[in-house]
Order: structure tokens, then sequence, then C-alpha cells
């Protein structure tokens, strides 16, 4: 106890400190007692040396310097000396006060600490009293345990001897009954002899005539042959049970075998498939795993052999390579059930560990990235949909020959040829547009002749012949809408133009309308014509292309266009 | 008179299940007179004897009508067709007299007369042309021919639960014999009472004996004071020997398949043990506990109710009328499990306790097996010999007095000492209120050859009951 040693010594320490102030004490009490006062007039000059000593003796500077000097205090010193004492003094009372309480303290711990010994030495007492009382149970308990083992002991005892009573009366009852029995019999004997011997109310048949064998032979007399048929035929009769019996059996034997061996084929095909993919721990268990291949050849030989022959060494054979096949394979599941209860106790463990935010978080993330994946998948689509709807050349081709299965090669071999239908149309489309093209370059030029002649003619004339002119116009237009109507696939065409042309005067009043206006229009039809709305976007896109290209087509056509204009004219013809 | 009847599936309460072997239109013949339940069809099925006080009556089966009437010269204790259905043999204990009718010949007859010695049982050999009669005290078995009159006597016959029986093909009686305090087994061929074989069987107390159905093997077992099974070839060989348990009461009753596959063995501590054919050891043992949880089995109870008014507020001189007016309707419920069977504790102190399996039978395709435990009186348990389970329990209202397997279907009948009869099939069960006048209440059943009719007994009256079975099962 670290405490009460620091408290003794504090203790210990006082107790030197109150020596000074006893001796202190004492000298003043002599002093007192020799002059009934400390200090008067004539013995200043002691008190004064007196007192210096004992200040000096506390180790305080003295409160003067010389005691030589003379009978004046030094103040100042003295104050100082003062103030230094009851500074001392203020202390020593303080510390008096805390060793007080150190004291109290300590008192009342050692109470405390003796009543817990009385306590304890109590509940020892209790104890003590206790462990007797149960020593003492124990003692009779173990007198009763001796007691009953003399009772089971007797009780045995007391078993045996009735069973042997038991035992012996059964015997006796036994001959009893065997005597009795003998003595039943021979009175069954005696009564038969005597109902034998008796004359009156005999044994007796009275049949009115006899009848027939049910299976109409006579009956036969017993002979030894008879005797022996009867053996014969009883020994049939176990044979043909027997056989039927063991045709049974063969039966069921064949069915067994048949099913071991499927099994046993099953078997070797699992282990064998196996086998490949394990190699990684075949080399653990290196040794073990090259015999069992060799025993595995040996016993397939085996198996092929007894399916033929159905001896007693082939089916030991049987037998022993379905039971390596069936040990092996009983292993190799017990190494995956391993397997997996340890891999499950890893996961339980992970589980145990990672807390669930950690979890959710996990799962997020995961989700996020298949979020990620599914929209690069799309956007792979979409490429792999572009490149293949911009004509394919053999690379890509090549490529995508290499790049995907058989599958997708196929539907995309599908898609090109919904492509090339759609190439053909617009092909068709086009061909249209030329012919309508050339036709509206004719119609122009008709129309610009005619603008010609009727400015001429307005020019020139400018009253009564405006009427005439009208229908000239009107016959264009006509010409117009019946080669218009000669495309059979644009029967919308038509009234669209009408329209066109009827709102296009409002701006440009005696133009023609654009050749990209006129293109925009023709690619009208083929929309309409077209049915998947897929292929609609793509044909407005080549259109647009093709928008672009016009000028430098449309002077191709230029070319062509005469050459189709006498044509036309040789078939109006 | 006919019912029409509704089985109780075992697949819901609600639905009535349509099953050829069970949901039939039964017709019930009218109430003939009959002593001492002697009633029997003859083994052709054409024929149905009866007798009556000291007549026997020979009704054509179809038609009901009578075609013989004989005049015994007692009243007949016991009677029996030959095998051929030509003869029918009245036995008259009290007065140790056999007599034997033609049915052909109605004016031929025959009487076999045992004299002071007496008579406790007469049967004919499965030939048909011999007559077996045991001499009272089992002095003898006297073997009459009524080919050639001749008489021929087998001496020492053991009198026990079943001391003699014939092979299925009738070609061997095995007769269990006591002599020297030792018992034996005689075989007997039984064309000309040759002693085939006659050797000592390892028991202390014979009490009977069973072919198999192929007349191959012979079982034997012991009294109930020791449990023991013993199979003998034919040629006298011990095949095996079986004990289940020692010290307590044993074998109660015994029973082959009709396939000779398997043996059950019912005992006195409520249990079936089955025997296979091939090591003749124990495949499985059926118990018949007093609280069935199997869950595979399927627990029909019998719920009666009570048409009309209440009984309590009914008027007592209502009850002395016509009890047919007021016969309880039953039919079965499906209880759901656990299901508490009732037992009755038998009496320690009494010989012979009721308790264990007194009754075994297997339906005529060995697929089924019902038993019937002594202190469970009022269930009849049915098992299922493929599953080797519990397939069924019919729990009656009253005691089970007799219980019989169609001989074609897996069909059981049975009855409970009341005014009706009870059909069980895999497919459900049922419950018929035998519709004649007077209160017959069936006492025993038997099934005719076909399946298609049965013969209900009561005290003093029969009845049958055809079975119009749809014939698309056949």
């Amino acid at each position: 106890m670290p405490e009460s040693s620091t408290v003794k010594d504090v203790l210990s320490s006082s107790v030197e400190c109150r020596t000074s102030p006893l001796r202190r004490f004492s000298l003043s009490a002599l002093h007192r007692n020799s002059l009934g006062v400390f200090c008067s007039e004539d013995n200043v000059q002691e008190c004064l040396s007196h007192i210096s000593q004992e200040v000096s003796s506390f180790g305080l500077r003295p409160a003067w310097t010389e005691p030589g000097s003379g009978s004046e205090l030094n103040i100042v010193a003295a104050l100082n000396c003062m103030y230094d004492l009851i500074q001392l003094h203020r202390r020593g009372l303080r510390t008096l006060e805390n060793m007080e309480v150190e004291q109290l303290k300590s008192n009342s711990n050692v109470d405390f600490l003796q009543l817990s010994t009385t306590r304890l030495k109590e509940q020892l007492e209790i104890s003590k009293r206790e462990n007797t009382g149960l020593l003492e149970r124990e003692r009779q308990l173990q007198l009763k345990v001796k007691s009953l083992q003399n009772c089971l002991k007797n009780e045995k005892e007391e078993v045996q001897k009735l069973q042997n009573v038991i035992a012996s009366r059964a015997s006796q009852y036994n001959h009893e009954m065997k005597r009795k029995e003998r003595e039943f019999n021979k009175l069954k004997e005696r009564l038969n002899q005597l109902l034998v011997d008796k004359k009156e109310k005999k044994q007796a048949i009275d049949v009115l005539n006899n009848i027939g064998r049910a299976d109409g032979k006579r009956s036969l007399w017993k002979t030894e042959k008879m005797e022996a048929k009867h053996e014969g035929e009883m020994y049939k009769t176990l044979l043909s049970d027997y056989d039927t019996r063991q045709r049974e059996l063969q039966l069921e034997n064949a069915e067994l075998r048949k099913v071991l061996q499927q099994m046993k084929k099953d078997m070797v095909s699992i282990l064998s498939s196996r086998k490949p993919a394990a190699k990684g721990d075949k080399h653990e268990h290196g040794g073990t795993q090259a015999a069992s291949e060799e025993e595995d050849d040996e016993a397939f030989d085996s198996s092929k052999e007894s399916v033929e022959l159905y001896c007693v060494h082939a089916r030991e054979k049987l037998t022993n390579s379905i039971r390596l096949q069936w040990r092996r394979l009983k292993s190799h599941v017990e190494r995956l059930d391993s397997q997996v209860s340890s891999a499950q106790t890893g996961e339980s463990k992970s589980t145990d560990a990672v807390p669930r935010e950690t979890h959710e978080e996990e799962m997020d993330r995961l989700k996020l990235e298949i979020q990620q994946c599914k929209d690069f998948i799309q956007a792979q689509q979409q490429l792999l949909q572009q490149q293949l709807s911009s004509p394919c050349d053999e690379e890509t081709a090549s490529l995508l020959s290499d790049c995907y299965m058989l599958q997708e090669k196929e539907r995309l071999g599908d898609e090109w040829k919904t492509l090339e239908e759609q190439r053909k149309i617009f092909e068709r489309e086009r061909r249209n547009f030329t012919e309508a093209a050339i036709r509206l370059s004719h119609e122009r030029k008709a129309f610009e002749e005619d603008r010609a002649t009727w400015l001429k003619h307005q020019f020139l004339n400018l009253s009564p012949f405006s009427d005439s002119k009208k229908p000239s116009l009107s016959k264009s237009k006509s010409a117009f809408l019946i080669s218009a109507e000669t495309d059979s696939s644009a029967a919308v065409a038509p009234e669209k133009f009408i329209k066109h042309r009827s709102e296009s005067p409002r701006c440009v009043p005696l133009t023609s309308p654009s050749t990209a206006d006129l293109y925009r229009t023709l690619c009208l039809i083929p929309e309409d014509s077209s049915t998947k709305p897929k292929r609609k976007t793509e044909h407005v896109e080549e259109s647009s292309v093709f928008c672009g290209n016009a000028p430098v087509r449309h002077k191709r056509w230029d070319g062509i266009q005469d050459r189709t204009l006498s044509q036309e004219k040789n078939s109006s013809i | 008179m006919t019912n029409h009847t509704a089985p109780v599936s075992p697949v819901s309460h609600h639905r009535h299940i349509t099953r050829n072997s069970c949901d039939c239109k039964m017709n019930f013949s009218e109430v003939f007179k009959q002593t001492n339940q002697l009633c029997k069809v003859s083994p052709d099925g054409k024929y149905l004897a009866t007798c009556v006080q000291y007549r026997l009556v020979v009704r054509d089966v179809s038609t009901l009508q009578i075609l013989q009437l004989y005049t015994c010269l007692d009243q007949v204790s016991h009677m029996e067709w030959s095998s051929d259905s030509l003869f029918i043999l009245c036995a008259m204990y009290n007065r140790g007299l056999v007599q034997v009718w033609s049915l052909e010949q109605p004016d031929w007859h025959c009487k076999i007369d045992e004299g002071s010695i007496g008579l406790v049982s007469s049967r004919w050999s499965p030939d048909g042309r011999h007559i077996l009669n045991t001499t009272e005290f089992h002095l003898r078995v006297t073997v009459w021919s009524l080919c050639t009159k001749a008489v021929s006597y087998i001496k020492y016959p053991k009198a026990c639960q079943k001391g003699i029986d014939f092979s299925r093909d009738g070609r061997y009686m095995a007769l269990a014999e006591r002599r020297d305090c030792k018992d034996y087994v005689c075989v007997f061929v039984c064309d000309d009472w040759h002693l085939l074989r006659h050797f000592e069987t390892e028991t202390q107390d014979l009490a009977g004996l069973e072919w198999s159905p192929n007349g191959c093997v012979l079982a034997v077992w012991d009294s109930c004071l020791e449990y023991k099974v013993l199979l003998y070839s034919l040629d006298g060989r011990l095949l095996s020997t079986y004990s289940a348990y020692e010290w307590s009461l044993g074998v109660k009753s015994v029973s082959w398949s009709p396939s000779s596959q398997f043996l059950a063995i019912g005992s006195y501590d409520e249990k079936v043990r089955i025997l296979n054919h091939i090591t003749w050891k124990k495949i499985t043992q059926f118990e018949h506990p007093a609280i069935i949880d199997n869950t595979k089995a399927t627990v029909y109870k019998e719920a009666e109710k009570r048409p009309g008014v209440g009984s309590d507020e009914m008027p007592l001189h209502n009850i002395t009328m016509g009890a047919t007016l007021f016969n309880t309707q039953s039919k079965y419920e499906i209880c759901p499990l656990p299901v508490q069977i009732p037992v009755v504790k038998p009496d320690p102190d009494r010989a012979s306790p009721k308790i264990g399996i007194s009754v075994l039978a297997f339906s005529s395709d060995s697929r089924y097996l019902a038993t019937k435990n002594d202190n469970m009186a009022t269930a009849v348990w049915v098992w299922d010999m493929q599953k080797m389970s519990l397939e069924a329990v019919l729990e009656q209202t009253s005691a089970v007095r007799c219980f019989q397997w169609d001989p074609l279907r897996p069909r059981l009948a049975l009855c409970a000492g009341n005014t009706k009869l009870y059909l069980w099939s895999p497919g459900g069960c049922v419950s018929v209120q035998v519709p004649t006048e007077g209160g017959f209440q069936v006492q025993s059943l038997n099934w005719h050859c076909s399946g298609d009719s049965l013969i209900l007994l009561g005290k003093e009256q029969l009845c049958l009951c055809y079975m119009d079975t749809d014939q698309e099962d056949k």
C-alpha cells in the first residue's frame, strides 16, 4: 500500500519536526521558570541572542546582523524575521491540519479494513460450517449408495434366484406335462382300442353307389414304383420352383448388372471429363492420381469382358472397378464439398467483417458498372449498325466474320439483303426521278417557250387575244400531269406537284421550283412506298446525300436527256 | 333395392372420385334364412348352398332360385363344397355324422358314421373324393374314400390352431403330429395318401402350419409362448428359422402372400414382420401405434349421423317402431393427422390377452396387406407392400368383425356387426347401408369367386350384394 507508507512517512517527518518546538518550548519554559516572563529589561540581550540563535537554528536570517552593535533592533530585519516566523508557523499549522485529515482518513481506513476482516472471518466461518455439512451429507450419500448397491446386488441375486426358480419350475412343468401327455396318449391308445373292440356303433360308411375318381382313373396300388414316382414328382415340383426362382433372380441380376454398368460408364465419363479440368490439383495428388488412372484403364477393359462373361472372376472385377470408381467419385465429391464449405466459411467471414454500408456501396458501384457496360454495349451496337448501313467493303466484312459469331453474321447478312433490296428500290426511284427530271426540263423548255411567246404576244398586242393564250398554258400543265401520271409508283406525287406549283408562284412567280425542292418533293414518293420506319430514316439520309450530289448528276442527266427525249418521241410516234 | 355410393377418396373431402373399383351401383338381394352362418358358394361360382336347420338348400347364384333341397339327419354344424362343385358335405358334429349330397344325382346319398368315437372336424380332400374326419380328442384322422368306401387312419394328429393344410394345387397335405412329446410333420401325397415325408420339427409346442401358395415351402410356427417360425422345404429340409424376440408372447397369426414372396407374421407385440422368400430374413416390420402421424397414410374415420330429429327429443314410443326407420347413416371422413386410435388395454391376468395382430390378409395381387390389432378392435390397417408403408387406416365406430379381399381386385370388404357394409380400395372408401327390413346385421361376409358379388351373413339371415362395376376395367 503505497498510500499508507507515504502517510507513515509524513507522520514520521511531522514527529521529527515536532521535536524542535518541544525543545524550544522546554528552553523557553526554562527561561520562564527563572524569570517569570521570557523577556525583561535586564535580559534583552540574552533574549536577543537567544532569539537570534533560535532563529538561525530555524535557518532564517538573523534579525540583527551584529549582536555587538547595540540593543537597537533592526526593525526591518526583525519584522522580516517575524513575518518569516509567522509564515513558518502558518505553514506548520497547515501541515498539521493536513496531517490530522490524513490521520482521520487512515483511521477510517483502518476501521473499514477491520470491519471487512471481521466480515471475511465470519464468511470463512460460515463456509467452513457449510463445508463440514456438505462433507457430512456426502458421507451419508455414500453410505446410501453403498446400501443401494447392496440392495441392487441383493435384487440381482433375487432375480437370479427367481429365474432359477422359474427355470426349474418350467422344467418341472415340462416334465409334468410330458408325463401327463404320455398318460394322455396311453389313455388315447386305450380308448382307441376300446372303440375298435366295441361291437355296437361302429364307424361305418353308407354309400348308394361308389363314385369315380375325379380324374376318371382307377385308384392305384401302393407299390414301390408309386413311391418312386411320388418322390420324383416332388423333386420335379421343387426343381421347377427353383428353376423359376433362378430365372427370376437371373433376370434381376442382369438388370442390376446393367444398372451397374451404366453407373460405371457414367462415373468413368464424369471422372475423365473432370481430369483435364482438374490438372491443377493433379499436381497436388500427383502420385495417387496417376496410379488410379492406370487402374481406370484396366477397370474399363475388365468391364467389357464382364458384359460377356458371367463368371466369378469377371463379376469380382466389375464390382472392384465399380468400387474403385465410386471411391474416387466420393473423394472428388468430398473435396468439392470441402472446397464449397471453405469458400462459404470465407464468405461468411467476409460478410461478418464487412459492414452493411460497404456492401451497399459495393452494390451501387456494381450497378453503376453494369449501367456503364450496358451503355457501352448499346454504343457498340449503334456503331455496328452504322457500319452496316454504309456499304461494307471486304475489309470490314472480314473483320465482321472474324469478330462475330455465325449467328450474328447471318443476322447481318439478312440486314445486308434488306439493304440491297432498299438499294434496288432506291435505284428504281432514281430512275423514276431521272425520267421525271427529264420531263420537267422538257416542260420547262416548253414553258419557257410559252412564256416567250406569251410575253411576245403581251408585248405586241395588249388587248383582245389574251383569252386565247390561256389554253396553251393549261395544256402544258396537263401535259405535265399526264407525264407524271405515267410514273406508276408516284400516285400521290401529282397533287403535291400541283400544290407546289400553285404555292411557288407567290414568292417566285415565274420561276420553276429549284432542283433541290424538286428532289425533296420527289423523295416523298419512295418514303410513302417504303414500309419500315427504320429504313425510312436511312432513306432520307441517303436522299439528302444524294441531293448534295444532285447538280453534278443533273449535268450528266442532261446529257442523257436528249436521248431519252428522242426515245420518248419515238415511243409517242 | 339399390344403393348408389360414392367413395370418400383420399384426395379431397369434397370431391367424389369416380373409380371403377369403388364407385359402383350396388344391388342387394332379398334376405334368406340360414343357420350357423353356413352359406357357401360352389368353387365354380354357379351355386349357393345354405343350411337352414337340418335342410340344405342349393340355389343358382344368378337367379337365386332353389335348385335342390336336401334334408339332413340333424342340424348341420359344418358344410363344405367339394372342389369340383359336384358334392356337398354336411357334418353334424354332435351326432358324429357326415352326409354327402350330389348335385347331379339328387337321389344319391352317402352317410358316414364315426360312431361313438366322436367327430370334431370334417373336411374334403382336395380331389373331392375323400373325406377327412378328425375324431374327438384328436385320437385320429379317418380318411374315407367315396370311390372305394375304403377307410384309413392317421394316428397322432396334433390338436392345435391349424394342424392340417393342403397345398394349393391339392397334391400334398401337411399334418402336424404329436408323439412322444415331440412335434412332427407328416407330408402326404393326396392322390393315394402315401406318406411322403415325416420329420421332427424344432418346436416346443407346434401351433400351426401352412403351405406357401406355390406349394414348395411349409411355414411352421410355435405356440404363443415362444416366438419361433420355421420354414421347411417340401422335401423336409429346414430352410430357415426366424425368431424376433424371446420371453414374451409370440406369434399370433401367419399369412403367405399369394405370390409366395412374403410371409407376414403377426405377433402379440402389435407388430407384423415381413419375411422374404430368398433369405427368409425380415424385410420390414409394420407397427400399429395408437397415434398415427405417418403423413403418407390416409385415415378414414367412420362418422355417424342420425337422420331427422335429435335423439333427446325423440318420444319413447318412436324408438320401438321399426329399427330400420331410425338406422343411423354413416360416412367416411378423412381425418387430419395425427389421429388417436382408441385402444383397449387387455387384462393382464387373463390368458390369451386381447392384444396383437390376429388377422392378416394379403390382397389377391399381393400389393396390399390388411391387418387387425386386437386391442384396437375398431381399426383395420392397410399396408402397401410395394412401398412397405402404411397406406390407410379405417377407423370404424364399432368393432370390426370380419374383412376379406376381393379375389380379383385390390378391394377390401369389411363388416362390423351393424347394418352396414364397408369397402376400401386404393381409390377411396365407402360405407353402404344394407337396405333390408328388420335390421340385418352383417356378422360375416364372403366374396363370390368372380369378385362381382358379396355374400353377407347375419345372425340367421343372408343377403347377396351385387357390384355392378363398369366393365371397362376388364
